[in-house]
């Protein structure tokens, strides 16, 4: 796989990056990181079917992360093999998958499960165990673009012995993961841990460093550290890094911790932002354009901050009853060309199928814009800025909306 | 009257037609998916175009409940609310209620019931449902009528027969749009042949712009329910478009439009879908089973939908009943089945090979040839001949291997 990075940001210490994931193999295309990886379930979005799915903005949309936590149990391996792999089973055959073993959704590690044997998660289909054998009998049917290898992830309050103990597990595993791999190591994300030590974080991503890998996962993020002491973790792996290959974070959702991401130097991310505001009935309207103070005024929004916080908007909420606006203006996404605020209202109000999957189209063009504009931030130079500004705005915005109301 | 109904090919008592709506043209025989809320299950309105949807009905009593018949109006109509373009039917409210509703009792005033909202009294007349349906806009809007299950006899059956007579005249008078939007009646009377045809002679007297064939679906056994649609296709006029309300299973409608029926209407296939079950010409195939774990093929491999042109059993068997995105696709293609199974009735139909389609349908359903005996007797008086398909009116030419493997 070939990834080039091709612009720094000027300004602040300069960490945030443009870079390109050049196609290889079935995979044709090229890809602008900093980039979103859109979540899945058994590969496919949890709402949209593969024909709107090619309405959404190419070639963002086509970057999906994928868990092999969701081929456990079904189809089996070799049926999986059979039928071609991911890209022939699910009929994306254009599209690039990653895949991590964690899936922020509903299959969490599980700091008490996982022993010398395996990693253990918390899903659906109840506890796993899972073997670095295993793991590597469902990648190399799966034939993911580019994949983790499997990870001892800890949360933040994880004891100091647990979480050396997660870094020497992590890193063995990594060499297993190596040594079962049957397709020449191109595809190889290391996966580097470390909980919230910085000495366990730099010592991880040193030893990962060391081995012939394409690029890095980086895990036990979104797992209980704080905003505060995040950004420190953050750097305590990237500098340890070489810069020129790629780096993926998970766990990392909100838009502010994408823009904290990107200012560390991560080209990657998938998050769960996308799905908790679809199940929630809620609607992304941010502003994507630059973000100008003097454009908004606390008073375009009504001011109730349950229905309108300026980041999102709830379609329950009865003032949408006869709206007859798309839910944001000038969005060209499926949603907001064919259907109003009322209709979605009505959706929601009555349980119906179609409300999610018009919400998911919505919110996933809508975050996909977000990351559009963090690239032309950085390639403009002004990403720094960028980011003050968006984060400002959001604190201005919560204030008003609370003195409104 | 807002529509026009074109008949353009016939094998005895079946027509293919062409019936314009103000909406939309459409070709019969049609099968109507039930768009309860004002939403398909889990279908967008583009991806009901790509299938080849015509009619989409929507249910009055879950859409007068919400977002109520007066927001549908300020929106413009259930058309734009939707934003669906081609044409749209609307029931008159009463037999959900009446199925659906504790205490829900019916006078000569209408229908009376507790309202789910607050429990208070309420009363939902012939004038009413009209006045609703006015509102929300269909192409094709249904008379109020007293239906009872076809399992009841006795005085009540005579009673709601000559009530839906009554409340037609009342429908009639209500209605504020007759240029806009087609009033159908609905033919009742049980299984009873006289009032059927007592009931029908009395709505053709009113000369509606369609007829709909009601009190069926609802346990009869299968014997009785051909003779009623039969009955009635007879009585009913050639030239205006019947609809036979709650039908159903593909097989029920190829026997329906056999005996001169044009439109149905029912919960079945995207319901159906939702537990995991596909429609196929062999029947059905549960996608749920074990058996379909690391089946390779599609659902159908005669199908070209997207869902049979993308996926595999052994993958739509992990997602059916556990994963959302399992119940869209799976809708998706049993819809697509019904549109497909419309084409070919109509078109098999207009070029004059009916007989044809019918015998490769049963034999596709009955590869051991047990066609029931009541499709056997509804296809005599169809006048069609299907002693190829039947083992027990031809002589037996069995394959020696024999389970069909779906």
């Amino acid at each position: 796989m070939r990834f080039a990075v091709k612009a720094t940001s000027g300004g602040g210490n300069g960490k945030a990056r443009a870079g390109v994931l050049q196609g290889w193999g079935s995979f044709q295309h090229s890809v602008e990181t900093p980039a979103l990886l859109l979540s899945t379930r058994k590969g496919l979005p949890s709402f949209i079917t593969p024909d709107l799915l090619q309405a959404l903005p190419l070639p963002d949309s086509r970057l999906l992360h994928v868990s092999p936590l969701h081929f456990m149990e079904c189809p089996s391996s070799r049926t999986i093999s059979s039928m071609g792999g991911l890209r022939q089973m699910l009929g994306l055959p254009e599209h690039l998958f990653v895949s991590v073993g964690r899936d922020s959704i509903d299959s969490l590690p599980v700091i008490e499960g996982t022993n010398k044997l395996g990693a253990s998660f918390e899903t659906p289909s109840g506890r796993l165990l899972v073997r670095p054998e295993k793991y590597m009998e469902i990648i190399s049917s799966l034939k993911p673009n580019l994949w983790a290898t499997l990870a001892d992830e800890v949360p933040a309050w994880a004891v100091e012995k647990r979480n050396k103990a997660s870094v020497e597990r992590t890193i063995r595993w990594l060499d297993e993961c190596i040594a079962l791999d049957l397709s020449g190591g191109e595809a190889i994300l290391g996966a580097v841990v470390g909980g919230s030590s910085l000495e366990e974080r730099s010592r991880c991503a040193k030893e990962v460093a060391k081995r012939n890998v394409s690029g890095y996962w980086i895990g036990g993020f979104g797992l209980g550290e704080s905003m505060e002491e995040r950004p420190a973790l953050l750097n305590a792996v990237v500098d340890n890094l070489p810069e020129e290959k790629l780096r993926y974070v998970s766990g990392l959702g909100l838009p502010e911790e994408i823009l904290e991401g990107v200012a560390a130097g991560i080209d990657l991310f998938d998050s769960t932002y996308i799905y908790h505001l679809t199940l929630g009935g809620l609607a992304l309207v941010f502003p994507l354009d630059t973000v100008d103070k003097s454009r908004r005024s606390p008073f375009d929004f009504p001011p109730s901050s349950a229905v309108n916080d300026g980041t999102k908007i709830n379609l329950s909420s009865t003032i949408y009853r006869k709206d007859k606006s798309p839910i944001l203006e000038g969005c060209g996404c499926f949603t907001c060309r064919n259907h109003t605020r009322a209709y979605l209202n009505h959706l929601l109000n009555v349980h119906e199928m179609l409300a999610q999957i018009l919400l998911e189209i919505h919110n996933t063009h809508h975050y996909l814009g977000f990351f559009r504009s963090i690239r032309r931030a950085i390639g403009c130079g002004t990403f720094d800025m960028f980011r003050q500004s968006f984060i400002e705005s959001r604190r201005e915005l919560f204030v008003s909306s609370m003195t409104c109301s | 009257m807002a529509l026009r109904f074109e008949v353009i090919g016939r094998f005895n008592r079946a027509r293919a037609a062409q019936l314009t709506l103000p909406h939309y043209i459409c070709q019969t025989p049609l099968f109507m998916p039930v768009g309860t809320q004002g939403t398909i299950k889990g279908l967008t309105y583009s991806q009901l175009e790509d299938i080849g949807c015509q009619i989409i009905l929507g249910n009055t009593y879950h859409l007068a409940l919400r977002p109520t018949a007066e927001l549908i109006d300020d929106m413009g109509g259930l058309h734009k609310f939707m934003n669906w373009d081609r044409a749209l039917l609307t029931d008159s409210g009463g037999f959900q209620m009446v199925s659906l509703l504790h205490l829900a009792d019916i006078t000569e005033k209408g229908v009376t019931f507790q309202s789910p909202a607050d429990g208070q009294p309420m009363l939902l007349t012939p004038e009413e449902s009209i006045q609703i349906q006015n509102k929300i806009g269909a192409d094709i809007i249904m008379a109020l009528d007293d239906v009872v299950k076809t399992t009841i006899t006795g005085p009540r059956v005579e009673e709601a027969m000559y009530r839906t007579l009554r409340w037609i005249d009342r429908c009639i008078a209500a209605h504020q749009r007759p240029h806009e939007q087609n009033l159908f009646g609905i033919v009742q009377g049980g299984l009873d042949p006289v009032l059927r045809d007592i009931c029908v002679k009395g709505l053709v007297e009113r000369d509606l712009p369609g007829y709909a064939i009601g009190g069926l679906s609802g346990g009869e056994d299968k014997d009785s329910f051909w003779r009623v649609v039969a009955q009635c296709t007879a009585a009913l006029p050639e030239d205006k478009p019947r609809y036979v309300m709650g039908v159903g299973y593909p097989l029920d409608i190829v026997v329906c439009s056999a005996l001169g029926a044009d439109m149905y209407d029912c919960v079945y296939p995207t319901r159906t879908a939702r537990f995991g079950t596909a429609l196929v010409p062999e029947g059905v195939l549960k996608l749920k089973h074990k058996v379909m774990a690391n089946d390779e093929r599609p659902i159908d491999p005669t199908c070209s939908c997207m869902v049979c042109k993308t996926y595999t059993r052994a993958y739509l068997h992990c997602l059916v009943t556990k994963d959302a995105l399992g119940s869209q696709l799976l809708s998706y293609h049993n819809l697509a089945y019904m549109m497909r199974l419309s084409k070919e009735l109509h078109l098999s139909i207009v070029e004059g090979r009916f007989p044809d389609f019918v015998r490769e349908f049963l034999k596709a359903q009955f590869p051991r040839g047990d066609v029931p005996e009541w499709v056997c007797n509804a296809m005599e008086v169809a006048g069609i001949d299907i002693s190829s398909c039947c083992a027990h009116l031809s002589a037996p030419v069995y394959k020696a291997s024999a389970i069909p493997n779906c």
